[in-house]
């Protein structure tokens, strides 16, 4: 099985200093894994190499076994859809907000309004469509922005931190909603964590990184 | 008082008698006005966009440069633009002194930098990673540079007010370069000024009220597109 991405000795340099070093590693299709670690460990570079929004400074990597190099880059980021740290949302309503990529990807508007109707219903926000952006909570803030990703039908999903400064009744109310997701979305999955116990509720294969190499890989007891 | 008075009397009189000297002055100043802050918008902003998103050698001294622009005594850039258009001068084959396209260069070289640090000043305050959100949506740099504005726009605005204010209400520089001929080159602010120091203190009065009302309904329009409820 030829797996949908696939890293070989790869290396990122920036400003004289390896902050990736990955010998080998390869994501089957469909599957969700996390990555941990400690801060600086390059968990968050690797998620920017893997959108195609940093470029490594030796290696390959492979998607379906074709070369990210001889591929469009625009191209590979509409397979690609990444949710950051930040939730970071233009000021215009909810809706604007969750059709953005939508739009830069010139899909028809009734096409538009039929996906962005049916996350805003799965993530619960509904409510929320035509509020402005500047309005929101924090929870409600990151639903918005994980909207704006998964709307995208993405084959790889990155998620950075996606619960990063949420407290505890609100990160936990997003993991269930994520738990169900994730698996209907059928989007290849990396997450991005420090707490394991948000990378065993929603992945399969928890990774360690390290000094910008990943030190281990292991399947999560189903 | 009285002369207050009689100045705004007359400003009335002038407008709704469509007094055809006045009014000529008028749209000169509109058309020479407009032209220049449109063509510093098409230089100014993306200027200050790629001076705030992109990092390059010298960078740091155009901005400054760009700065430096804000204190430009008009009467300055009148000097300056009057030697390069001089007829000796370097662009003096372009046969333009004395003429409406001197003193829309003279104003493009006051309004520039105006539109251009604001400009910078609006992109700079977007969330940095809002770049990056745009890219990883796919976003091409046209696109990207699209929704930078539409986000920047309240700021965006405000450097068109500011660059617009700057050259509606210059005068050294349009009385040098321009030279205040009557029916040529003659606009507001250098029509006021003519009138003050021929002691006609009525009109001066009253061409400053159109100069003043005119000011206002552009300002006026900007806010209004800058203000406007946005969802909540």
């Amino acid at each position: 099985m030829v797996p949908l991405l696939e890293l070989e000795k790869i290396t990122l340099v920036r400003s004289g200093r390896t902050v990736l070093d990955i010998e080998d590693f390869q994501l089957l299709e469909r599957t969700r894994t996390a990555f941990m670690g400690p801060n600086g460990a390059g968990k968050s570079t690797l998620l920017l190499l893997l959108a195609g929004l940093l470029t490594p400074t030796t290696g390959a990597i492979r998607y379906r076994g074709q070369d990210l190099r001889s591929l469009n880059l625009d191209l590979w980021r509409q397979r690609t859809a990444m949710v950051l740290q930040e939730p970071v949302l233009l000021d215009r309503s909810v809706r604007r907000n969750i059709e953005l990529g939508l739009i830069i990807r010139k899909r028809p508007a009734p096409e538009r309004k039929r996906k962005v109707d049916e996350w805003l219903e799965r993530l619960n926000i509904t409510v929320l469509a035509d509020r402005s952006a500047r309005a929101l909570s924090g929870g409600e803030a990151r639903r918005v922005s994980l909207a704006r990703a998964l709307v995208l039908e993405p084959e790889l999903l990155l998620l950075d931190e996606p619960f990063n400064s949420l407290d505890e009744d609100t990160t936990n109310n997003l993991i269930n909603d994520l738990r169900r997701i994730l698996p209907e979305s059928g989007a290849t999955t990396i997450l991005v964590t420090h707490h394991r116990e948000e990378a065993v509720a929603l992945v399969e294969t928890l990774c360690r990184m390290e000094s910008g190499r990943i030190v281990s890989c292991r399947q999560l007891p189903a | 008082m009285e002369l207050i008075w009689e100045g705004i009397r007359e400003a009335l009189n002038l407008l709704i008698n469509l007094d055809l000297e006045v009014s000529a002055v008028t749209l000169l100043s509109l058309e020479v006005s407009g032209l220049a802050i449109l063509l510093s918008i098409l230089i100014g902003v993306p200027l200050g966009a790629a001076l705030a998103l992109k990092q390059f050698p010298g960078r740091g001294f155009l901005v400054s440069i760009s700065n430096l622009g804000l204190g430009l005594p008009p009467v300055v850039v009148g000097l300056w633009v009057s030697i390069f258009l001089w007829r000796s001068g370097p662009l003096g084959f372009l046969g333009m002194m004395y003429s409406p396209g001197a003193i829309v260069i003279a104003q493009s070289v006051i309004a520039i930098p105006v539109v251009t640090s604001f400009s910078l000043a609006a992109f700079q305050q977007l969330n940095p990673r809002l770049r990056l959100l745009l890219q990883s949506l796919g976003a091409n740099w046209w696109q990207s540079l699209w929704y930078l504005v539409q986000e920047a726009r309240l700021g965006l605005l405000a450097a068109v007010m500011a660059g617009f204010g700057a050259i509606i209400s210059e005068v050294g520089a349009s009385m040098m370069v321009g030279g205040n001929i009557k029916g040529q080159t003659r606009v507001l602010t250098t029509a006021v000024s003519m009138e003050v120091s021929k002691g006609n203190f009525g009109m001066a009065i009253a061409i400053s009220v159109i100069l003043l009302l005119l000011t206002y309904i552009f300002v006026a329009a900007m806010t209004w597109a800058q203000q406007k409820r946005r969802p909540l």
